[in-house]
């Protein structure tokens, strides 16, 4: 980004700078009384929490502007206008846009823009009520410091054609740039975007005279924006939404090409311009265009019959009618393999060797989706439903291959996969083998814990191309590092590429890469996997990649130890000193109603249901987004809605048959604090301790008044003689999983393999939630009154916490034995640890339970060497041990 | 005398440093505040510093003078807290215009002299227009996050007046300093486009924010950058930082507003983080030390020093930029 150009550039609590390389901005709409009932009756009734909950969503789902109106007759537009705008100022997720300041008032304009501190858009002014106004107003907004929408309007009425948008454009930027000297980057014109095919000939062209004209106002008139409402243009075909979806789609596809690039656009009504059929799109370009002289009967003709079949609702086999190519293309790119079959085997018939249909038909097909998933017309789901298709495909042709006797194509590669030792999650990793099988690559995936001699030992004897790790936990970081040394020691060549959710470029570059040195790369994300491994294993340009890789990660290396080393650390004594402080003669201690252990055996999953946070299930098939909100993506959301229906239809089996058993135990126990150990007695008397919870304490060096925290803060010390107590939990929903994906591969079905294992991660998490819930209400019952929505709890906004060892309030795993010794975890519902204290079934939860309602969530951050070694010597194990588990959270 | 934004092309400018931190060294009493002008004031006085530039106007001179000696280019006002919404405190909202036009003729006055003593270097005098007390955008009651406690009409009120007066007193430049609430400052500059307007003269503005946690956000919750983009309606003498965590934590955020912005760049930071006490020590080397690195990377056109600074830290400042040369701003389309 170029400070010297003229930018628009905005600000709420973060900056929006729109430049010519930005995507369309799209201005969130439903905080507008004037456009949405609902807002309006939340405004009047003074709901205004509700009325927040709106432009939240607005933000969440992409707005990046938010258009704010309270224009109504029964309302005092000021007053909510303020109250409002305050409201928003309060909330850091909202307030970080830009506002859009609506009203036709002047009045209620003034009162927003004096209650914002960022740079405002104000929508809107125009010549209408004669120069003077206007210039009083632009001046006035110049001081103020805001952007300004001009609406094409002047004294004699609004510009409704070619000729008068741009005589009306011409005249106001004239006056703002010359006369009110009013920076040129901060106009932006509404050219008005009126209905077409309303039946009437001086309608007939609308759009492409708005079109037109934004053309020749980006043209001629420097550095302005042009916006405009686009829902206007499609108003004659209300109540059909395929066509008004289209409609919506073609005209923001040409005006966008003209130049406009902001607007008003509610994304749930808009189609992907690719995907409207041949024959509507042409009819609706007709129009929009104002291609032809009947264009508006034909379309609405053509409606007619669109209604029609939107109502039947079946499902179009037309592409059976295709051509034989076609058919095959089709169902890969659409992931069917309904027919594919039927497909192959026409093929298999007309093809010399069976081989050629994998080469030949299938290749093709699958170019085309690798063609799509490139350019981000596919989404990741989408190209695992694709290589179902294919996989069954090739299923199928096999034993005709091997009867042929013929060679299986040549692959482009041979990669193995692997989750290292200690570690059982594997999502990740077999969507990556997913996608490059889709891309013909050979895959070796030797799953779950595998252990550094067999990954070196496969290697070789397989002779693969690059090796591929993953892994989810702390601990599994340092494998990965051991086993780069043991590629560097045994002579290995071939790139090494990490990926898994703890893994990170910093970690890669400072830990991994100086261990090994041919090429190292940090996969971020799966989409990523197929241009990182094509690069690496293209002859022409390899050398130069690596060694670009390697070049950047140097400087990551050189930026994060310049970093590291001016963190400050405070001593362990002074962190201690500083601690969380509750006054625990004030605090409220609730004496738990149950004592003991209790033990869930086959608990009824369909409870669960209620509790799952879907967010993360779409980041697991990267999908970005927060659910529900996601749904109604503008990008994504067509892919999410059929995700989230395969994904409900497979929870639909999983509960009608029992697939997947849960089983949870949860313990609640008398314990005080000791410095930084919780002591937990098995006795009331509280003289017999029995466990001991060696809490981690933050020490980066803090501002005055921030306290040092660590987890025993939270409980009451010994010497204050309080009856405090913890509690520990251990949920699984995984039992079943591991059947159920094998099952699901078994039928080259790696789409619901993926699948049941996310759905079993989102109800093991589920379950930890509405644990915690009944023992914050029941079993310890100090919540008893409580009652929160399901978002509520996603956002964790009760009483109490419920932090799980290897995460940031506890990040060492080591406590995790603690907890298994506990509650006998594996003996009451047979959960086990790895090596690397990671839980199995994978699809498992534990924590501990913390009612004090101080208690929250933080991150301990880096520790000194200090603390690790107070640390070893509290658990009576070497130094070197702890050190090693600690690691991760060592400061340089 | 010359033009401040000429000698700016060429030359890093000094500005001075804390003036609460010198007045405490005077260890004054509540009879010293008082003075004879306010012998019989009704409530209590002591702490209100600026109203020493009437009560005690010899050790207020005597300060700029110290700075002024130790090589300062630039001296603020004793005006931090001059506006009537600041003064309710100490209930003497009716003495503004007095503050300010005082505090201003006291600094233009030793201003004057040191620039006839050596016309080379003259000496400018900046108004100090501080953030008030009270906060535009944010609610100070936690159960009611839309109530302000101060309206942008409130502020832009009170700081024309503030404008006005130190205008009328001589000031060569105003300084909107320690912004907390980007708001507060939008006002304050309203004010002085308006107070421009109406008495057609065109007064180099600066405006320095403040950024108060490690998260690198403005106590209104802004970014860096966003605070500028909100500020940038106004033509700036310069754009800048003061206050907050010190010298070393205000690099990034300079090098935000280097990155984004053609205009002019100043930095004040205070003398390290207090300590325990509320103490700053940080030494004028080791100060020195931190803003060479401003320096090496060319983000500096003026420079001084916020609370806990001193004349020593200032001289150590002065006697190390002589050798730098300011930022340069390349002025392509602008």
């Amino acid at each position: 980004m170029n400070k010297n150009e003229k930018y628009l550039r905005l600000s709420g609590l973060e900056p929006l700078v729109v430049t010519p390389e930005s995507n369309f901005i799209n201005v969130g709409e439903r905080t507008n009384v004037a456009g949405s009932r609902k807002f309006l009756r939340l405004i009047k009734e003074e709901k205004y929490d509700e009325a927040l909950a709106i432009a939240r969503q607005q933000v969440e789902g992409g707005a990046q502007i938010i258009d704010i109106n309270m224009d109504d007759g029964l309302l005092d537009g000021k007053v909510a206008m303020v109250r409002f705008m305050n409201l928003i100022a309060a909330e850091p997720d909202i307030a970080r846009v830009p506002i859009m300041i609506d009203s036709s008032k002047w009045e209620i304009i003034e009162a927003g823009l004096q209650v914002a501190q960022g740079k405002c858009v104000v929508n809107s002014i125009s010549l209408k009520e004669g120069e003077e106004q206007f210039i009083h107003h632009a001046k006035l907004i110049k001081r103020y410091g805001a952007a300004v929408v001009v609406m094409a309007f002047d004294e004699v009425g609004q510009a409704d054609n070619y000729n008068r948008r741009i005589e009306i454009c011409k005249r106001s930027y004239d006056i703002l740039v010359n006369m009110v000297k009013f920076p040129p980057e901060d106009i932006i014109f509404d050219l008005n975007i009126f209905p077409v095919a309303t039946g009437m000939d001086e309608h007939k062209r609308n759009a492409i005279d708005f079109i037109e004209a934004t053309k020749w106002v980006r043209e001629n008139l420097p550095y302005v924006s042009v916006s405009g409402g686009v829902s206007n243009v499609s108003f004659s075909f209300r109540g059909n939404d395929k066509v008004r979806e289209a409609m919506h789609s073609v005209f923001l596809y040409y005006a966008i090409q003209a130049g406009m690039n902001i607007g008003i656009v509610n994304p749930t009504m808009l189609e992907v311009y690719d995907e409207i059929p041949k024959d509507l799109l042409e009819h609706v370009e007709d129009v929009i265009l104002d291609r032809r002289e009947d264009a508006t009967e034909r379309l609405l003709a053509f409606a007619e019959t669109v209604v029609g079949a939107a109502r039947e609702n079946k499902v179009d086999l037309s592409w059976r009618e295709k051509p034989l190519q076609e058919r095959i293309t089709h169902a890969l790119v659409k992931g069917i393999d309904e027919f594919v079959v039927e497909d192959i085997e026409e093929a298999r018939k007309l093809a010399n060797k069976p081989i050629e249909v994998i080469e030949g038909n299938l290749m093709i097909g699958m170019n085309v989706v690798g063609d799509l998933f490139g350019s981000g017309k596919m989404f990741l789901p989408q190209v695992v439903k694709s290589a179902r298709v294919m996989k069954r495909a090739v299923a199928y042709l096999l034993p005709y291959i091997e009867a042929d006797k013929g060679e299986v194509s040549k692959a482009n590669g041979k990669i193995l996969l692997a989750t290292v030792k200690g570690d059982v999650h594997d999502i990740g990793k077999n969507i990556v083998g997913v996608v490059l099988g889709c891309n013909n690559y050979d895959i070796v995936d030797l799953g779950v814990m595998v252990s550094p001699e067999k990954i070196i030992e496969t290697a070789k004897a397989e002779n693969v191309d690059v090796i591929g790790l993953s892994g989810l936990i702390t601990p599994s970081l340092d494998e990965m590092a051991y086993l780069a040394s043991e590629m560097e020691r045994q002579n290995f060549t071939i790139p090494l590429l990490i990926g898994g959710a703890t893994t990170s470029k910093a970690h890669t570059a400072v830990k991994i890469d100086t261990q090994y040195s041919n090429a190292v790369v940090h996969v971020h994300d799966a989409s990523r996997a197929v241009t990182v491994v094509g690069d690496l294993l293209n002859n022409r340009i390899n050398q130069k990649y690596i060694g670009d890789i390697k070049a950047d990660y140097i400087k990551v290396r050189e930026g994060f130890l310049n970093r590291s080393s001016s963190k400050e650390y405070v001593s362990l004594t002074e962190a201690r000193e500083n601690k969380f402080k509750i006054d625990w003669n004030s605090t409220e201690i609730q004496q738990p109603n149950f004592e003991g252990i209790q033990v869930y055996e086959d608990f009824d999953l369909s409870k669960l249901v209620d509790y799952i946070d879907w967010t993360p299930f779409f980041r697991t098939w990267e999908l970005a987004g927060k659910y529900p909100a996601i749904l109604n993506d503008k990008v994504v959301g067509k892919e999410a809605t059929n995700l989230f229906t395969d994904a409900k239809l497979l929870l639909a089996k999983v509960l009608n048959e029992n697939l997947l058993t849960a089983k949870a135990v949860f313990g609640i126990f008398p314990a005080n604090s000791n410095v930084d150990d919780i002591e937990i007695y098995g006795d009331n008397k509280r003289e017999i301790v029995t466990s001991t919870v060696r809490t981690l304490r933050q020490q980066l060096k803090k501002k005055e008044g921030t306290p040092s925290i660590a987890l025993a803060d939270f409980i009451a010390p010994k010497e204050t003689n309080i009856e405090d107590h913890i509690g520990a939990f251990c949920v699984s929903t995984g039992f079943g999983t591991a059947e159920l994906a094998a099952e699901f591969e078994k039928h080259h079905d790696d789409y619901n393999s993926i699948m049941i294992k996310a759905l079993a991660d989102r109800l093991a998490e589920a379950f930890a939630e509405y644990l915690h819930e009944k023992v914050r209400k029941e079993y310890w019952g100090y919540a008893v009154n409580e009652k929160y929505t399901n978002e509520d709890l996603i956002k964790e906004s009760y009483k109490g916490i419920r932090p799980a060892p290897g995460y940031p309030a506890c990040p060492d795993h080591l406590e995790k034995l603690t907890i298994w010794n506990l509650l006998s975890v594996k003996e009451t519902i047979g959960v086990e640890l790895t090596d690397s204290l990671a839980m199995w079934p994978a699809a498992s939860v534990s924590g501990y339970y913390f009612a004090n309602e101080q208690a929250k969530y933080f991150g301990v951050g880096k520790i000194t060497m200090e603390q690790v070694e107070d640390f070893a010597n509290r658990k009576k194990m070497e130094i070197s041990e702890a050190k090693k588990w600690l690691n991760p959270n060592l400061a340089e | 005398m010359e033009d401040i934004r000429k000698i700016l092309e060429n030359k890093i400018l000094v500005l001075d440093g804390a003036m609460g931190t010198m007045i405490q060294q005077y260890k004054f009493t509540e009879e010293d505040y008082r003075g004879e002008k306010f012998k019989d004031f009704h409530i209590s006085v002591k702490g209100n510093n600026d109203m020493l530039s009437i009560t005690q106007p010899k050790a207020i001179k005597e300060i700029h003078a110290k700075y002024l000696e130790a090589g300062a280019d630039i001296i603020e006002t004793n005006t931090f807290s001059s506006t009537t919404i600041a003064m309710a405190d100490y209930e003497m909202e009716d003495f503004v215009y007095e503050l300010n036009f005082q505090s201003a003729k006291i600094a233009k006055e030793i201003a004057n002299e040191f620039t006839a003593k050596n016309p080379n270097k003259p000496r400018f005098v900046a108004g100090s227009i501080g953030p008030t007390n009270r906060t535009a955008s944010m609610s100070p009651d936690v159960n009611d996050p839309g109530f302000r406690a101060v309206s942008f009409n409130d502020l832009r009120i009170a700081y024309k007046q503030q404008v006005e007066a130190l205008i009328d007193g001589g000031v060569d430049v105003l300084l909107v300093e320690t912004v907390f609430d980007t708001l507060n400052a939008k006002a304050a500059l309203f004010a002085i486009e308006e107070v421009k307007d109406q008495r057609n003269i065109d007064i180099p503005i600066m405006l320095s924010g403040t950024i108060t946690d490690a998260s690198g956000r403005t106590l209104s919750g802004q970014t860096a950058e966003a605070f500028l983009i909100s500020v940038a309606h106004i033509p700036l003498l310069t754009i800048g930082f003061n206050c907050a965590l010190g010298a070393k934590q205000l690099t990034p955020h300079l090098e935000v507003l280097a990155k984004n912005s053609n205009l002019k760049i100043s930095a004040h930071p205070n003398a390290g983080l207090p300590n325990a006490f509320g103490e700053y020590d940080e030494s004028p080397e080791m100060m020195a030390a931190q803003i060479k690195e401003y320096l090496d990377k060319n983000l500096i056109n003026i420079i001084g020093g916020c609370c806990g600074t001193t004349p020593a830290h200032i001289k150590a400042i002065a006697d190390m930029v002589k050798d730098f040369k300011p930022r340069l701003v390349s002025e392509v389309n602008n």
